[in-house]
């Protein structure tokens, strides 16, 4: 795959190129100069995007002295999983040399429990918010989605003192908090919302047969919200697992999660650089981000609108 | 009787109010208790630890006058600013050439916006090693035949902010796209009809007519990607650390320096108290527009 731009009416390079060409070419009822144009410049564009992807596959299936010899987009001559199984295994951090694999683990000891947390205080809270409006209750509710925009570094070091108190500064627990902390407010915006939109006779309904509380949130609220949930759940997860800052400042070295080892192991200093094992190691951490992405699909863009624009 | 209902109102909703303690705890405690401590104790001399020694603005005396401040203000300001236009720029256009009623709308969209959902230490590594110098872009058009092609933003303190521009354009540009093209759906399909039939260049439609009802999808857009902006800090950790020299240091990359491995706290709160400072300037008048406007209708 060479340049995009000589990607011209059958210059084609790879396979993936061949068919996004076809792609463009077929609808020949409609072929008329502006198609072209709105195809070709939307080819031109998505490879471009793909084109990190594609070069971080293809370096991390060379060898080191192919990659020193050859070109960065030209595809491997010899395919080998070396700097797979060398970023899952082998790969030093430090005195460290058990590979990303424990970054992996870390990470995923990290997000699980953050996820389940921040998704159940935030849907009650919203829950609250929507139904059971308080004196107050929308004061705090104001703070919280303006504390979504006061820069982390601000909240740094209190947060520190806070969880040093606790006695959870430097483990997982304490980065679990702190995600939760960082989550709710995003979150409770997103099932405030929902629940805000369930036609109030419904819970009227069930208060007027004698419903409480957690009796309505648990058979009424939590089954219907559950495409919610879904999205919040993809939301949390790609957030929580590309996290950087929060794992370098509140984790110690040997439970530091994915993101933070990934960059320790290619930004290390000493040792010969090996592109191929760091390219793997790359791609390694964005996988699970990148899985959730294209499975959910229309779901993940749901998640990051409802994130995105309030309301 | 009458009196029954008065002690009843702090325990009224008590379940509602239980359930919302972490959320009370963390707007108070964590969001309204650490911004005002952090800002307090910018005003002292904290070095290693917290101390409540007030030195009134010594701090930011110090801040304003560190070489490596003023190059991460500069820095920020430009990656900002270019970032602000070319992103809402390209994320229009995109949107809008998604929006001509193309067939593969899903794919293309799924394409422009997976970059959105990796990490941004993922994507400065990968981008670190396209611009290689070596054994990236430059080389491979050296290859091509034009031996002294220069092409090596991560090695030149002139232009290297310029290559973390093109790193973040690449993984946000998606999430813009998506925002905008939610604002081209919202608008009303005789729009389009009218200026069809008065023979208006669609791009003149997009221009006088779109653009301006799109108002608040471009005011909502400007708000997140500015609050994104000025937290930039894991990109510049991954694919430059900083360098070359100092050259493409972030006021976010300063404070956690100074915070966590200078150990002087003090510079690291009156930087981060900076940072809050610019995001209040953005946030503020826009919440007020935003709420303030509401309220009145």
């Amino acid at each position: 795959m060479s340049n995009p731009a000589t990607l011209g009416p059958a210059v084609v390079g790879g396979a993936a190129v061949t068919r996004d060409t076809a792609r463009g070419a077929r609808p020949r009822r409609t072929l008329s100069r502006r198609n072209i144009m709105l195809y070709g410049t939307l080819i031109v564009i998505s490879l471009y995007y793909l084109l990190p992807l594609y070069v971080m596959v293809v370096t991390s299936l060379k060898g080191m002295p192919e990659i020193r010899m050859g070109n960065i987009f030209a595809p491997p001559l010899e395919i080998t999983f070396e700097p797979w199984v060398k970023a899952w295994a082998e790969a030093c951090t430090g005195l460290n040399c058990d590979g990303l694999s424990r970054g992996f683990w870390n990470s995923v000891r990290i997000t699980v429990p953050s996820v389940i947390l921040s998704i159940a205080i935030a849907s009650v809270n919203g829950y609250a918010l929507a139904n059971w409006r308080f004196k107050g209750s929308q004061v705090f509710f104001t703070i919280l989605i303006f504390g979504a925009f006061i820069p982390y570094q601000v909240m740094l070091y209190p947060i520190v003192i806070l969880l040093r108190e606790m006695g959870v500064y430097g483990t997982l627990t304490g980065l679990v908090i702190v995600h939760t902390i960082f989550g709710m407010p995003i979150l409770t915006l997103l099932f405030r919302n929902y629940f805000t939109s369930v036609p109030e006779e419904l819970f009227k309904a069930a208060r007027v047969d004698g419903a409480g509380f957690w009796g309505i949130y648990f058979k009424i609220m939590l089954p219907m919200a559950l495409p919610i949930f879904v999205v919040a759940i993809i939301l949390q997860v790609t957030g929580i697992w590309n996290d950087f800052l929060f794992g370098v400042v509140y984790t110690r070295p040997d439970v530091y999660p994915m993101t933070v080892q990934l960059n320790n192991i290619v930004n290390s200093v000493q040792g010969v650089k090996e592109y191929n094992v760091n390219m793997a190691a790359t791609i390694l951490t964005g996988l699970v981000p990148l899985t959730i992405y294209f499975i959910s699909g229309k779901l993940f863009v749901r998640g990051i609108a409802a994130g995105a624009v309030k309301g | 009787m009458a009196a029954q209902p008065r002690p009843s109102q702090l325990f009224r909703n008590l379940n509602a109010k239980i359930a919302s303690i972490p959320m009370v705890l963390t707007a108070l405690v964590v969001f309204v208790g650490g911004t005002v401590w952090t800002v307090v104790y910018s005003f002292t001399d904290s070095r290693l630890l917290p101390r409540l020694r007030f030195v009134g603005l010594e701090q930011y005396e110090r801040l304003w006058s560190t070489e490596r401040w003023l190059v991460s203000i500069e820095n920020l300001a430009i990656y900002g600013i270019l970032s602000l236009i070319f992103s809402l720029v390209i994320g229009f256009i995109l949107a809008a050439l998604l929006d001509q009623k193309i067939r593969f709308e899903d794919t293309f969209r799924t394409i422009l916006l997976y970059p959105f959902a990796l990490s941004f230490i993922v994507t400065g590594l990968v981008w670190q090693w396209i611009l290689n110098p070596e054994f990236g872009v430059q080389s491979v058009v050296r290859g091509l035949g034009f031996d002294s092609f220069v092409f090596d933003p991560l090695y030149n303190a002139d232009i290297v902010i310029y290559g973390l521009l093109i790193a973040g354009l690449w993984q946000g540009t998606g999430l813009v796209m998506c925002l905008m093209l939610a604002g081209l759906r919202g608008i009303d399909e005789d729009i389009w009809k009218a200026a069809r039939v008065d023979g208006i260049p669609m791009w003149k439609t997009y221009l006088f007519v779109v653009i301006p009802m799109m108002r608040p999808v471009f005011i909502t857009t400007l708000v997140i990607i500015t609050s994104g902006i000025v937290k930039l800090y894991d990109l510049v950790v991954a694919q430059t650390g900083g360098g070359p020299g100092i050259a493409s240091e972030v006021p976010a990359k300063y404070v956690y320096d100074f915070m966590f491995r200078a150990q002087n706290l003090g510079q690291g709160f009156a930087a981060s108290t900076m940072m809050l400072l610019s995001v209040a300037i953005i946030v503020v008048p826009w919440a007020y527009l935003e709420f303030g406007g509401k309220r009145r209708v």
